[in-house]
């Protein structure tokens, strides 16, 4: 049996507008295994992206814990948020988010610079990574010489090159088409299945889902329904 | 330095901007550059003024004549060594743009009281002896390109001659220069007879224009001054005697107080490159809140980005500061020569190091705003609203 490597305890997040509480999870509990391939699915309003970002370090819930493999993220701080995401997760966003005046290569170099890593090894690891998404002969390219297919294997290099436990993914098909969103699709399931990252990806697009192992469906802040994918 | 290739992207993420205000600085430090050096070469002559000399001049101003008759009282005096004269001619060689100090002086007592200027002594000689004699230092007479045995004609501003004419010709008999080389731009001037220019002028004979008195104790100067202006107290022509210094500094400031002036308007200029650059560095900075945050989830702290952004300020005003200070460092041995008196124009370290500081602080004044901006950013709602 595969180990977990997420798990959300009674998890609740809320904000406070005006004098208005809004509820986004409510007493959510959640387990991931190591090796996991996840779709979050749900309407807009639904929690996913909220989920996304705790699972990701990026926020912290208003109550309950979250923990990803031997560390609390409920009970940290920003700073050490900070330098668990740069050695633990990946993250891969709808519109690729990647630095315009920077190269493809220096692009996906980014997350190494919070390490000790010399230049030549962090040249190596970019050199692997761009060769891992097939990009290897894109480096000097800048993001704007890039299509959008092209661009996200960029992000997704970068999201891999610190070699991360964990790759968080909003949306990473959400801005292309049909035939390029599949080949993302694809890529996204090879570093699962061969390079055995744990994936959680918030999609809209069932297609999408059908890539992941896994199919959770959020409803106004709770985990309504599960299934099994093909994958 | 290992983000300093994330610096450098973002410094020139829109080109045009960056090189409009990197321009508007570099000229805002060249134009400190330059008064920087006009100032200082106006205080090397006060800095450089003799301690052990005092100047007497008309009580109420410097271009009250005094009485020829009044060098010989103070020649007379106890304490003082050596007296010499001096007069404001106010004339110009061929062209108003040729402008250069001209002093008629008493040739042997000049150079007695001024020891730091040097001259061969039959050229000292030549100017005694010679009626229309003048000599002048050695960095007018390269500038000019002129020689012993040259006629050099000077058109006078105040003293015409006795048939009205302007038109003086003096014989070159000698050139003097100075003992310290980094004075010589204090004696950039002509010097010719006394007794030829009070005989050949059409008015003011037997007036000279300040009296300069050589003591023999530094100390004593004060009552010394006092002793002399006690003299000739109650008299048509009360004078006022000070140090070198204190005459220098007055001088200077009927013109005006340079240094003051040359603050006030660098003051406004770095003031409002405050605006200019602050607001290049926030626009900056809030047009790529999208790429901090991801910089952010990616694992920068919020004192990395805060680092980053401050080292972009840096970087922006250092490099224009240092654009700026080389230009006008490249364009003030041209300008010096093109202006007589000012041949010693440089920027001395002092200007490099105050440069670098004003730079350092432009750069924490306008960076650190949006470099706290970048430090504090939430991600959540950066990647919400610019992602």
């Amino acid at each position: 049996m595969a180990e977990t490597l997420v798990k959300l305890d009674g998890v609740a997040k809320s904000y406070r507008r005006g004098n208005q509480d809004i509820v986004v999870l409510d007493a959510l509990d959640l387990s991931i295994e190591q090796g996991d391939f996840l779709a979050l699915m749900g309407p807009s309003g639904s929690g996913k992206s909220t989920l996304l970002n705790l699972i990701g370090g990026l926020d912290k819930p208003t109550r309950g814990s979250v923990t990803v493999g031997d560390a609390r993220l409920d009970q940290m701080s920003g700073g050490q948020l900070a330098r668990w995401r740069a050695h633990h997760v990946g993250f891969v966003f709808q519109f690729y988010n990647l630095l315009g005046v920077l190269s493809a290569e220096k692009n996906v170099e980014v997350p190494l610079l919070l390490t000790k890593l010399s230049r030549a090894q962090r040249r190596k690891h970019v050199a692997t990574a761009l060769e891992v998404v097939g990009l290897a002969d894109r480096a000097s390219h800048k993001p704007s010489e890039l299509s959008g297919g092209q661009a996200q294997r960029v992000a997704i290099a970068r999201a891999l090159v610190g070699d991360p436990d964990l790759l968080v993914c909003d949306e990473p098909t959400g801005d292309l088409d049909r035939a390029t969103a599949d080949e993302i699709l694809n890529l996204l399931k090879l570093l699962n299945q061969e390079h055995g990252k744990t994936i959680v990806m918030v999609t809209h697009d069932p297609k999408a889902a059908e890539a992941a192992r896994q199919t959770l469906h959020l409803d106004k802040g709770k985990l309504v329904g599960a299934e099994r994918g093909a994958a | 330095m290992k983000y300093l290739p994330l610096v450098w992207a973002a410094l020139w993420r829109r080109k045009p901007r960056t090189i409009l205000t990197m321009l508007s600085v570099a000229v805002a430090f060249l134009l400190y550059g330059l008064l920087t050096a006009v100032n200082a070469a106006f205080n090397t002559g006060v800095e450089l003024s003799g301690a052990d000399r005092l100047v007497t001049t008309g009580k109420y101003s410097i271009t009250q004549v005094l009485p020829y008759g009044y060098w010989q009282q103070i020649k007379n005096m106890d304490g003082v060594e050596d007296v010499t004269f001096a007069s404001w001619f106010g004339g110009y060689y061929q062209e108003e743009f040729n402008f250069f100090p001209q002093f008629p002086v008493d040739p042997q007592s000049y150079f007695d009281v001024y020891r730091e200027l040097t001259i061969a002594e039959d050229q000292l000689q030549a100017f005694v002896t010679t009626r229309t004699g003048a000599v002048v230092s050695m960095t007018l007479a390269e500038r000019y390109g002129w020689s012993l045995g040259d006629r050099i004609p000077i058109t006078a501003g105040i003293w015409p001659l006795a048939d009205g004419s302007n038109s003086w010709v003096f014989d070159l008999v000698g050139i003097f220069d100075t003992a310290d080389p980094a004075a010589r731009s204090q004696h950039e001037y002509m010097l010719m007879q006394h007794e030829y220019f009070n005989e050949a002028r059409q008015f003011g004979q037997g007036t000279v224009g300040w009296f300069i008195s050589q003591i023999r104790d530094p100390e004593q100067a004060p009552q010394l001054a006092r002793l002399i202006d006690e003299q000739f107290a109650n008299s048509p022509n009360e004078t006022r005697s000070d140090t070198e210094k204190a005459f220098n500094q007055s001088f200077l400031k009927q013109m005006g107080d340079i240094g003051l002036i040359i603050q006030s308007i660098l003051g406004a200029v770095f003031f409002t490159l405050l605006f200019l650059t602050g607001n290049t560095m926030m626009q900056s900075v809030r047009e790529r809140i999208g790429e901090l945050a991801v910089l952010k989830t990616i694992g920068f702290s919020g004192g990395s980005l805060l680092m980053i952004v401050l080292a972009e300020a840096l970087m922006l005003t250092l490099l224009a500061a240092l654009v700026g200070l080389g230009l006008a460092a490249f364009l003030l041995p041209g300008l010096a020569e093109n202006m007589p008196g000012f041949s010693g124009l440089t920027l001395d370290l002092e200007a490099w190091v105050t440069a670098f500081l004003v730079a350092l602080l432009l750069a924490l004044v306008v960076g650190l705003p949006p470099a706290l901006r970048a430090q504090r950013l939430s991600i959540v709602d950066a990647l919400s609203e610019h992602v």
